[in-house]
């Protein structure tokens, strides 16, 4: 029966979460335009928001990339790197512990603000709050790993939740058996966090999907719109009389 | 196209780049624009506008998308203007823009709503009694009376339905009618003319049911009394548009940009056409901007600037020199030559009254009116002669009132206006003098109270002997305290000299500096003389609510009038105020009051009755004493104000509601019982003392007003002066009235009415209010009835700012249960129509009536004033008391009068101020458009009035302004008088008629007509005295001239026959509590001062969450800097004003913008809004009139006396309110009062 359990919460819930995910944020992005938003409450009151805002999101930025990095890189990147696994594993523990403080104090502020402020509270969607929360738990729990980390400081465990991800990822099978005996804290962790893949679609979450990183690259300071059907039939020189017909400083 | 592919195509997006790769061309999705595209798509456009009681009359889009008012723009298409004048529009402002906001909001009263306790106790009697007697079970039991009316304001509203609340209000009225009389039902709503159905639907109701409707506009103190005093009108202004041809502008105490918004586009254009603009204001105002120069007096002594400017005018332009217009001016359009006796009183020489024919031997060859006809000098021949004008030609002759320079036998005159060429004499005459009065506040001079000053003299041999007339011109010189080479006291030969009114003198009470005056005054008058009188003043309720407001106001009409200003285009007075300008007014009235089923209507001045019936009386601190001219002559000028106002109802100058002590539908009875017609029996009775008059003890139950409907009207949240007492007595709830009154204080009782120690709390039994919103008089009422918004009904609009007609349209049908005020009042009628019979028939109703000015009835006590009271003279009906008419009431039809023409119009014709003329062919017109009656009964065959639209069209056909075939008529009717032809007025558009229709359209101008004194026309703009003074037709007073002079025995009583300065007075309301009521902060004892509005338009809009936004979103107070520092006030605390009549809570804007030693409190901000408790009363704050209280002043009373006599509306008692001074403190706590109340819940 557990082994039941951990093959459908390991090997095949990914699945239906990541469907989910993938899914649902193309059929929001498609038609609910409107609701593509961070709902940011900084309008309705600016007090808390933004300390607790910049320490939240560079934490979790941080801890983000280093379980990207960490979890998807393939072993042998490491290894010819030079990196021990326990090194690795202290690198996680150090780096992934402070910005894991940073994030707690960023919630504790926000968490706060969303509950106890009255007029955020009563614009708070049931949403809101609650994925607020979720995330919260699931940084609890992800400080807490930390302490289990401390008794495997050879890295070997954390070998295992890579090789874990990986073959999800790559649909290869076996993933799940390869976490059993993981300890329960790295379990509920793992669960929690696909879960918040299965929930991303239908919260603020979506807006980082669309964080607007083009206007980094973006060159030139006038954008003009071609009022023409731009399909690809129409030749380029065509578009570039457009042009400058519309800009009269031409 | 999937907007996810599009993002797919990112790098495929950029096609080119342009200037030097500063530009970039994308192709990327441009869907996401329609939403912009949608946002400002529409389903269709509605015209209509705002019914809010301002000026501005503006005509809106209003636009509707998916059956939803979604916003409003101003409307671009008014009739062009000619070639030299800026264009109307656009026209709108803020305000109005935010008002589709009400419609949907939390605001919005959606449903009939009932306090439950009352709704309870209905539904109890109601399941075992008929209605009436349902009713009668309720009031007539006082615990259950008590238990809804004890709670007024404190919440337990409940929804009703229509049918059950009307056939409450009905039973109501039905049982009051039957048991107090029909007059005890009283009906509040002001300012027909923002929406004249709505205001007709209700008065209409009433008016057949034989109660009363009261005034507004003397009760708002928009009233200027100088006006009626001066010119016989009520107010008569120049549009706007006007100002554009003026030469030198001046704003006085009017702030144009913040309360005339629409409108002060062309202020701004005057001045870029080269226009002088002075702004006077003692804040600096929005409008100070505007002017060349700002000067800025001292709050409340405006009269003393404006004599001062009078001061220099003549002496410039009349002594030193003589201007020819002016002279001109003076001679024909003026009461400057009229003689007026001296009489001797305490050894001095005082001026009395105006001299008349009847003064002379055989009365100067007339037979008609004489004591009604003034006396002037003819120059050339050396003679005394009857002018032409005066009021006793209007009456009893033909062809003679009129302005032309003759006498009454036709032949030429030149009038004298001085005669210190020719005088027998010169002779020192005493003027009274009350610039030296006491007050905390105010500066004054030590001057004497009596000022003798020498003038010229004749010497006349009258019927009574040998007697000194002075004209009133040197009458006027010498109040003026200018020097004539006489010698004598008080005579000022240079500025400087400190004499009453010279600049010097101003200077220490107003505080300008003498050289602004002198130079301000010479460029008006300078340029008054270079382009005959295009020399304007735009004044407002800034100068109009101080009790002696008529100083204020007479002292600038002076200036005017010695500039020959007024009646000429440019030029003249420009008093703007509320929305006074009901244009089609004659094709109203008899929609409005019914005077197509019954005549008279009832009607009552709002300020008279609120001071009795709110008991403001027994509070009175304001003695005869410190009002009353040292040189009064000989009378009886005791008692207290509310005395004088009882005295000038029983002489039948003002009127009274409710009238008799006795039910007026049984009166009729018993005269027919002691074979008598009513109205010698009614006179029998009061001179006997068997029946008296109401208002001889205002606190009788039987003398309670008993019903009360407010409609259009924030009376409890805008209007009503002295609210604690509106609280305490009118409704008798929880209050903040913290003086005491006369009783508690031993203070002096008035002689004629009846005290009673126990003051009454809650006479009203029922008080409904009809509103779009949860204003706080619906708050405060029994029943709240929700109507159609302004975008909901049909109506019409009109206002004094520009000459178009307007018409408000129904862009979506009512909301929720909403109806429109004539489907609610119809609503009502035709379930009183059904309750009625229970308790009531065909009635006799005994109606008492105020002798009307613009009737003949206006020439009643010529050369005296006769009490029959005091036992001077006989009681008799519309001469020494009020009139008494009999009227048939037919209560189990009222609805289908209600709703049909009646045969009266076709019967007695149409007519107004003083004219009549057939309308049988617009009656046959009408039942051709609404169509006829077909139902059997007593309607049967008249013109339909079934809708707004119906009514609205009743109006348009009947009235001169909407109908050039009515013009015409109007104009022949007022030609028979004049004995001049002025047809051609309207003759070019006798074929015009506008229907409502035509002003769905487009707005239209309107039609010239005699109503008014200007003229509509492609030359000039409407500007008011222009007939009088282009046509020659008389103003409607006593010498059919402009009058400076007043010479009625009470106005000499109380000084005011000439303008003087009269110092605010002291209303006594800080002494008492200041030390009692400290909280432990420092306290500052502020004059108060309640401008209009700048984020409203007075109550309205002030609960808009739009507008709340762009202000403070709650109530404010302005302070200056150095009063806030003194007592620790920073900017956006909250502070608390109070004194004895209450106390209000606001926060205090500290701005240097005023001026110390004033507190401004923009008015009506509603107390619906953010409003804390107040430490002091432990109410929920308070608005602005809670710190108020109304003051009467008896030379309002005045009446039966050619121009001071009644009109509604147009003559009365004014409800003022600046004299007032409130303690203002940092408040140590504000309480919200949100914790649940400690008193049984009014639901329960």
């Amino acid at each position: 029966m557990a082994s039941y359990f951990n093959q459908f919460f390991f090997g095949f819930y990914p699945y239906i979460c990541l469907s989910v995910f993938a899914i649902g944020n193309v059929l929001r992005f498609e038609h609910g335009q409107y609701s593509w938003r961070s709902g940011s409450s900084q309008l309705l009151r600016r007090r808390q928001l933004i300390l607790g805002s910049i320490l939240f999101h560079v934490g979790i930025l941080i801890i983000f990339l280093g379980h990207f990095v960490g979890l998807l890189t393939p072993i042998w990147v490491f290894d010819s790197l030079g990196i021990s696994h326990s090194a690795k594993q202290l690198l996680a523990i150090i780096a992934g512990g402070l910005a894991g403080l940073m994030c707690f104090a960023g919630m504790i502020l926000l968490i706060h603000r969303r509950l106890f402020d009255t007029r955020v509270r009563a614009t708070s969607s049931f949403g809101d709050t609650s994925i607020l929360l979720l995330l919260f738990a699931q940084l609890l729990l992800g400080l807490s790993t930390i302490f289990v980390s401390l008794h495997h400081l050879d890295g070997h465990e954390m070998t295992k939740f890579m090789g874990w991800a990986q073959r999800i990822l790559t649909f290869r099978g076996g993933a799940a058996s390869l976490i059993a005996d993981a300890h329960p804290i790295f379990k509920a962790h793992l669960f929690l966090g696909l879960t918040i893949f299965l929930v991303f679609p239908f919260t603020r979450l979506v807006h980082i999907l669309s964080a607007p990183i083009w206007y980094l690259g973006r060159r030139g300071y006038q954008l003009v719109r071609t009022r023409k059907q731009t399909t690809s039939s129409i030749p380029e020189s065509e578009i570039a009389q457009t042009a400058r017909l519309s800009t009269p400083a031409e | 196209m999937s907007h996810l592919l599009n993002r797919l195509t990112y790098f495929k997006n950029r096609v080119s780049e342009f200037s030097n790769g500063h530009g970039v061309l994308t192709k990327e999705d441009r869907t996401w624009e329609d939403a912009y595209r949608k946002r400002w798509q529409h389903d269709k456009i509605v015209r209509s506008t705002h019914g809010a009681n301002c000026t501005g009359s503006c005509s809106w889009k209003i636009y509707v998308k998916g059956g939803i008012v979604t916003w409003e723009t101003q409307q671009t298409d008014y009739p062009r203007t000619r070639p030299d004048l800026p264009n109307h529009e656009p026209r709108g402002c803020s305000r109005g823009a935010s008002y589709s906001w009400y419609l949907y909001s939390g605001n919005r009263l959606k449903h009939p709503l009932i306090r439950s306790r009352l709704l309870k106790a209905w539904r109890e009697a109601r399941a075992t009694r008929t209605p009436v007697a349902a009713w009668a079970s309720i009031v007539e039991t006082p615990a259950t009376r008590e238990s809804y009316v004890k709670l007024r304001g404190h919440g337990g509203f409940v929804r009703g339905n229509w049918a059950e609340v009307n056939e409450i209000i009905a039973s109501a009225n039905a049982y009051t009618a039957k048991k107090h009389g029909p007059d005890r039902v009283i009906g509040f709503s002001p300012i027909p003319a923002m929406s004249m159905v709505s205001y007709a639907a209700g008065s209409r109701y009433l008016s057949l049911l034989g109660g009363t409707c009261m005034s507004f506009y003397d009760w708002y103190c928009d009233l200027p009394p100088a006006s009626p005093m001066t010119w016989g009108e009520q107010t008569d202004v120049p549009e706007s548009a006007d100002w554009y041809n003026s030469g030198f502008l001046m704003l006085w105490g009017s702030n144009v940009p913040q309360t005339r918004t629409p409108d002060a586009h062309f202020y701004t254009e005057a001045r870029y056409k080269g226009a002088k603009s002075v702004v006077i204001s003692p804040d600096y105002s929005e409008a100070s901007k505007f002017g060349d120069m700002w000067l800025s007096p001292k709050q409340g002594t405006d009269a003393a600037l404006a004599m001062a400017f009078g001061h220099v005018i003549l002496k410039e332009f009349y002594l030193d020199r003589q201007v020819e217009y002016f002279q001109e001016y003076a001679r024909q359009y003026t009461d400057m030559p009229m003689l007026v006796r001296l009489v001797e009183k305490d050894g001095r020489l005082v001026p009395g009254r105006l001299l008349r024919a009847s003064d002379f031997n055989g009365a100067l060859h007339e037979k008609n009116n004489p004591e009604w006809k003034t006396i002037a000098f003819d120059r050339k021949s050396g003679k005394v002669v009857t002018p032409r004008g005066s009021i006793g030609f209007r009456w009893g002759e033909h062809g003679k009132w009129n302005l032309e320079e003759k006498t009454a036998d036709g032949s030429e005159t030149e009038l004298s206006i001085s005669f210190i060429d020719d005088r027998d004499d010169a002779v020192d005459v005493a003027f009274p003098y009350f610039g030296n009065r006491e007050h905390d506040h105010f500066t004054g001079t030590d001057h004497p109270d009596i000022l003798e000053r020498r003038v010229p003299v004749k010497r006349l041999r009258l019927n009574d002997g040998d007697t000194l007339v002075a004209t009133v011109f040197d009458l006027l010189v010498a109040n003026y305290g200018l020097d004539r080479g006489l010698g004598g006291e008080w005579a000022a030969k240079s500025y400087d000299e400190n004499t009453p009114y010279t600049p010097a003198w101003q200077e220490k009470i107003t505080g300008v500096p003498r050289d602004k005056v002198i130079a301000v005054a010479r460029g008006f008058a300078d340029n008054a003389e270079k382009t005959r009188g295009k020399s304007m003043v735009i004044l407002g309720a800034g100068l109009n609510h101080w009790y002696h407001m008529d100083m204020n106001y007479r002292g600038i009409i002076n200036m005017l009038v010695m500039c020959g200003c007024v009646g000429q285009s440019g030029g003249g007075w420009s008093h703007y105020v509320g929305q006074e300008k009901l244009r089609p007014q004659t094709g109203w009235l008899p929609l409005a009051f019914g005077l197509d089923w019954n005549r008279p209507p009832r009607q009552m001045n709002s300020t008279s009755f609120f001071y009795a019936h709110t008991d403001q009386w027994r509070y009175e601190t304001l003695g005869l004493d410190e009002i009353l001219s040292p040189l009064a002559p000989e009378g009886a000028w005791s008692g207290s104000l509310i005395d004088f106002n009882v005295r000038s109802e029983r002489m039948g100058w003002l009127p009274s509601a409710p009238q008799l002590q006795r039910n007026p539908l049984d009166i009729a009875k018993d005269a027919a019982t002691a074979g008598l017609e009513a109205k010698d029996y009614v006179a029998r009775e009061l001179k006997s003392g068997e029946l008296k008059m109401s208002c001889e003890d205002p606190d009788d139950p039987a003398n309670w007003p008993r019903n009360m409907f407010v409609w259009r009207s924030n009376l409890l949240g805008s209007s009503g002066k002295g609210h604690e007492y509106f609280l305490k007595h009118l409704l008798g709830t929880a209050h903040g009235v913290q003086g005491k009154d006369l009783g508690e204080i031993g203070g002096q009782k008035p002689e004629e009415v009846a005290w009673r120690d126990e003051a009454p709390e809650g006479k009203l039994d029922l008080l409904v209010t009809i509103d779009f919103r949860m204003s706080t008089t619906c708050v405060y009422s029994d029943i709240a009835l929700p109507t159609a918004t302004w975008y909901e009904k049909h109506d019409l609009n009109t206002s004094d700012m520009h000459p178009f007609i307007h018409p408000l349209t129904s862009a979506v049908d009512p909301l929720w249960e909403c109806k429109s005020d004539w489907d609610i009042f119809k609503g009502i009628a035709k379930s009183f129509s059904e309750v009625a019979p229970e308790v009531l028939g065909v009635e006799q109703d005994v109606v008492l009536t105020p002798i009307q000015h613009d009737t003949p009835g206006e020439l009643a006590q010529p050369l005296g004033v006769d009490e029959w009271h005091k036992g001077g003279a006989e009681p008799i009906p519309g001469k020494t008391m009020p009139s008494v008419a009999v009227v048939e009431r037919d209560y189990p039809n009222l609805y289908k009068r209600f709703s049909a023409l009646g045969p009266l119009m076709a019967k007695i014709g149409n007519g107004g101020k003083g004219i009549s003329w057939n309308t049988e062919h617009e009656i046959e017109h009408l039942k051709a458009l609404n169509g006829v009656v077909t139902e059997e009964g007593p309607t049967k065959g008249l013109a339909r009035i079934d809708s707004d639209i119906d009514a609205a069209e009743v109006i348009l056909m009947l009235a001169p302004e909407t109908n050039g075939e009515v013009a015409v008529k109007a104009w022949d009717a007022l030609s028979a008088i004049t004995g001049r032809e002025h047809a051609h007025l309207a003759k070019p558009k006798e074929d015009e008629k506008i229907r409502f229709r035509d002003v769905v359209a487009q707005p239209r101008k309107i039609i010239s007509s005699p109503t008014w004194s200007g003229i509509e026309s492609e030359k000039v703009c409407y500007n008011a005295g222009y007939t009088n003074v282009h046509e020659l037709i008389p103003w409607r007073t006593l010498t059919g001239r402009q009058q400076l002079y007043q010479d009625h025995l009470w106005m000499r009583a109380f000084g005011e026959t000439l303008c003087v300065y009269r110092p605010p007075v002291d209303t006594k309301t800080i002494a008492p509590v200041i030390d009692e009521k400290g909280n432990g902060n420092k306290q500052i004892v502020l004059n108060f001062i309640t401008p209009h509005q700048k984020w409203g338009i007075h109550s309205t809009y002030t609960d808009n969450l739009l507008m709340l936004t762009l202000s403070r979103g709650g109530p404010i107070v302005w302070l200056s800097e150095d009063d806030a520092k003194e007592v620790g006030i920073e900017d956006n605390d909250w502070v608390e004003a109070y004194n004895t009549n209450g106390a209000l809570t606001a926060r205090a804007v500290v701005s240097q913008r005023v001026k110390p030693g004033m507190m401004m409190m923009y008015h009506a901000q509603e107390k619906i809004v953010n409003v804390p408790g107040s430490e002091v009363t432990g109410q929920r704050g308070g608005i602005h009139n809670s710190v108020t209280r109304t003051v009467l002043k008896p030379t309002h009373m005045i009446g039966g006396y050619a121009h001071q006599a009644y009109g509604f509306n147009y003559y009365g008692t004014v409800g003022s309110n600046r004299d007032e001074f409130v303690i203002v403190r940092k408040m140590n706590k504000v309480d919200w009062l949100d914790a649940p109340s400690k008193t049984p819940e009014a639901a329960e």
